[in-house]
């Protein structure tokens, strides 16, 4: 009976011998742990977007962007299959939350690409940032998420990428545009509530009213409104010159079309932010979006060429949304930074270090993506931010878009200029 | 009133007229404060009164669908709301054509009535086949069987007609004969939200008839009052559940167009979601079961939710006045459940209705 005793924890003493060594890897230094891919086994990516209610075209696009990337490599990385796990983060922090938990419980993914929404990502970043994992988002914006001042309102924590531009960079050209080139005095804002909305909100107000201008209504909506009389009564009593609308549809749609009914607003112009920068937005609104400023992603050349007509191969017609762009760079980066990070031991297996992938992202400068030159900045209040701004222009909605299914519209201003160069242009 | 004043002092009635007393002191300050200001002007105030007789004239023919399904099975279709989206997902593509053909700007009437029926069939038959196949097997079980199958149901069609159609939007094309205005008085009212009310209480005038003149409506009458009893007298009660759901689904269709032709943009599978839960809300603010009820709920929230938060919310000095309007909404339903829990029209129902 003593001897079997004996035995038997003779047994177990060997295997937690040898549990530990297969658990973190044999060879794995890094502190946050290694993703230990088998010679046969894929590469898994991660991707977090939004997938399912009113905004999915937003995850569709970004989606398209990144299975794009993976095809342009033959789906194959370091000799191994890449795989693609797909989470719906819907556009709350719930969804978020809910994605994270669910990419982080999987120890075979070796970073996220997401997610969509701002919301979506103030839930998810605690979590995937704890599990040692990156995420980068194709086209999220708020400009709290990096910033890592959480008592200014900041939410940044290490592991945080984005490949979409900062609204601090939007909104702060936003409303240079509405005072120096639409030579506005009086400006009113309205957002929905959602931490992207509200961020460019504030953020063109407080430029605008340092600028010497007069923000005369901040107001908001509910997602789903149709019925935007009510707000749009209160904003013509508050006589605006021009109005901030960085909704997404289908509000910014009922707001542009109802505007026309409403005594005072006839000559108020509007500046949409890229939320509203869809194809399918001046179609929907109709004539009421002649004339209407849209903010948006300006992404051109031959190899964005290359990747629209690889889209209309593969999914026929044009992507639904701006930012397939920001995330076919972003799988490019991660998938360049998982290269840069893996180690093949002797027997085959590849070792990813958790934090060997953050330091290669991080690393990145002048990545010549779809979108301009990729440098991955550090310091707060631009702490993840990889894009450089210049990937952004105002458009202008003429005819063309709205009867004759031309996209994207012609350009009122490029931000890479300054306001005074092209003033009266 | 007052019943704390007499001998059997409640401090439930006690709280309930102290909170009557300060909602109704909310309402005048506020409502005081925003007129005195004269901010808003007298057109500006008319406008909004059109404008949510408009979206409650919409409210209430999808109402009438939760009402009237209500009254003959005593269950809430949660997937009444997808019935509304099917018909105007559907018909947006109908429009589309009749918009490239010139056939909507040549003949408007007939083509809006065309895309009223196509609406009407196609929501018509999802009900149909809801009821047949998610709600008729589940007809004698325990009362929140059906509800969790209703929210099922919804899901379920939502993301059917996304498969069908795309995640994107798309929105109804504008017809020329309902652009412009009508001036009263110096008051311009937009053509479009007239025609929009007449329709609506055209369309809920003809169900009245239906209920009230007919010998269908007879049956439904008597299926709703006792279905034994009913089915002893001779009637089809399946076949009269069938109807009751085909109607409330034609009537949701309507909508559908009706509310393409006001509010053209945002058609997409989740379209139904906000409108089915307000016109839940009518329902149940009117006194569900109750026709004229889910008519007059409808128009009430319409008007209530227009004017609301401008008159009495910006009066009171709160911020974001305008994002509080479907706190308004349910804040009303939350009242009138204290108030009036039978709702506007609704009679007190017994045990087994209740």
């Amino acid at each position: 009976m003593f001897d079997k005793r004996l035995r038997l924890i003779g047994v177990l003493l060997l295997f937690s011998m040898l549990l530990p060594k297969s658990a973190a890897g044999a060879g794995c230094d890094d502190p946050l742990g290694c993703v230990e891919v088998g010679p046969n086994e894929p590469i898994v990516i991660g991707a977090m977007l939004v997938v399912s209610g009113a905004v999915s075209y937003l995850g569709e696009d970004s989606l398209g962007g990144v299975e794009l990337a993976l095809l342009r490599r033959g789906e194959e990385l370091l000799g191994r299959e890449l795989e693609l796990v797909l989470e719906d983060s819907l556009c709350t922090a719930e969804g978020g939350q809910a994605a994270a938990q669910r990419l982080a419980a999987d120890e075979a993914i070796v970073g996220v690409i997401g997610s969509s929404c701002s919301s979506a990502a103030q839930g998810a970043i605690p979590i995937i940032s704890g599990a040692g994992m990156v995420m980068i988002a194709p086209s999220n914006t708020s400009p709290s998420l990096t910033n890592d001042n959480i008592d200014a309102g900041g939410s940044h924590l290490p592991g945080y990428f984005r490949t979409s531009h900062n609204g601090l960079m939007e909104g702060m050209r936003n409303a240079e545009f509405a005072m120096d080139i639409l030579d506005a005095a009086a400006i009113a804002t309205v957002h929905d509530g959602d931490p992207y909305t509200e961020g460019l909100a504030r953020v063109v107000a407080d430029t605008f009213a340092d600028l010497g201008g007069d923000v005369v209504f901040e107001g908001a909506v509910n997602k789903g409104d149709t019925d935007m009389a009510s707000i749009l009564t209160e904003i013509a009593v508050s006589e605006p010159d021009v109005i901030y609308l960085p909704l997404f549809e289908p509000e910014v749609n009922f707001f542009a079309a109802q505007m026309q009914h409403i005594a005072g607003l006839e000559d108020v112009d509007i500046i949409g932010g890229g939320a509203a920068f869809v194809a399918g937005f001046p179609e929907n609104t109709g004539e009421a979006a002649i004339g209407l400023y849209v903010s948006g992603p300006k992404v051109s050349g031959e190899a964005y060429d290359e990747l629209l007509a690889a889209w209309d191969e593969e999914y026929g017609g044009t992507p639904p949304s701006g930012y397939h762009a920001h995330a076919y760079d972003a799988a490019n980066i991660l998938l360049d930074a998982v290269a840069t990070a893996a180690v093949e031991a002797d027997d085959g297996v590849l070792l990813i270090g958790r934090s060997a992938i953050r330091e290669a992202l991080a690393a990145t400068e002048n990545y010549p993506g779809l979108t301009g030159n990729l440098t991955c900045q550090e310091e707060s209040p631009f702490a993840g931010d990889c894009a450089t701004g210049t990937a952004l222009a105002m458009f202008v909605i003429t005819e063309a878009e709205v009867y004759d299914d031309n996209w994207p519209p012609p350009i009122a201003w490029n931000f890479e200029t300054e306001p005074d160069d092209q003033a009266g242009d | 009133m007052f019943k704390w004043r007499t001998d059997d002092f409640s401090w439930v009635d006690f709280t309930i007229d102290v909170l009557r007393v300060i909602i109704v002191l909310g309402v005048v300050i506020g409502a005081w404060n925003t007129l005195s200001s004269g901010r808003i002007s007298l057109a500006q105030w008319v406008n909004l009164f059109a404008a949510g007789l408009s979206q409650g004239s919409i409210y209430a023919l999808i109402a009438l669908g939760y009402t009237l399904v209500y009254g003959i099975l005593l269950m809430i279709n949660f997937a009444h709301g997808e019935v509304f989206m099917a018909g105007a997902f559907s018909t947006v593509f109908l429009a589309e054509a009749l918009n490239r053909t010139g056939f909507l700007n040549a003949q408007p009437l007939l083509a809006i009535l065309l895309m009223i029926a196509f609406a009407g069939l196609v929501s018509m038959s999802v009900a149909i086949l809801l009821e047949r196949i998610a709600y008729r097997p589940l007809r004698g079980s325990p009362r929140l069987v059906p509800l969790i199958t209703a929210i099922g149901a919804s899901f379920f069609l939502q993301y059917t007609f996304r498969g069908l159609y795309g995640s994107g939007f798309k929105a109804y094309p504008g017809v020329n004969a309902l652009q412009g205005a009508i001036e009263i008085g110096g008051i311009s009212i937009p053509v479009v939200q007239v025609f929009v009310f007449c329709a609506a209480i055209f369309l809920m005038l003809c169900l009245y008839w239906l209920v009230e003149r007919t010998r269908v409506g007879k049956a439904m009458r008597a299926v709703s009052e006792n279905k034994e009893v009913a089915r002893l007298m001779g009637i089809d009660i399946d076949w009269v559940i069938m109807f009751t759901f085909g109607v409330g689904g034609f009537l949701a269709g309507s909508a559908g167009v009706i509310n393409g032709l006001f509010r053209p943009q945002g058609v997409n599978f989740y379209m139904g979601f906000i409108p089915g839960i307000k016109a839940f809300t009518a329902a149940v603010l009117g006194g569900i079961g109750n026709i004229p009820g889910a008519m007059l709920g409808g128009l009430f929230l319409g008007v209530i939710e227009a004017i609301g938060p401008n008159l009495v919310l910006a009066g009171l000095g709160i911020p974001g006045a305008n994002q509080l309007k479907d706190v308004i909404a349910f804040t009303m339903l939350v009242l009138v459940l204290i108030f009036r829990p039978q709702g506007i029209l609704g009679e007190r129902l017994s045990e087994t209705k209740a």
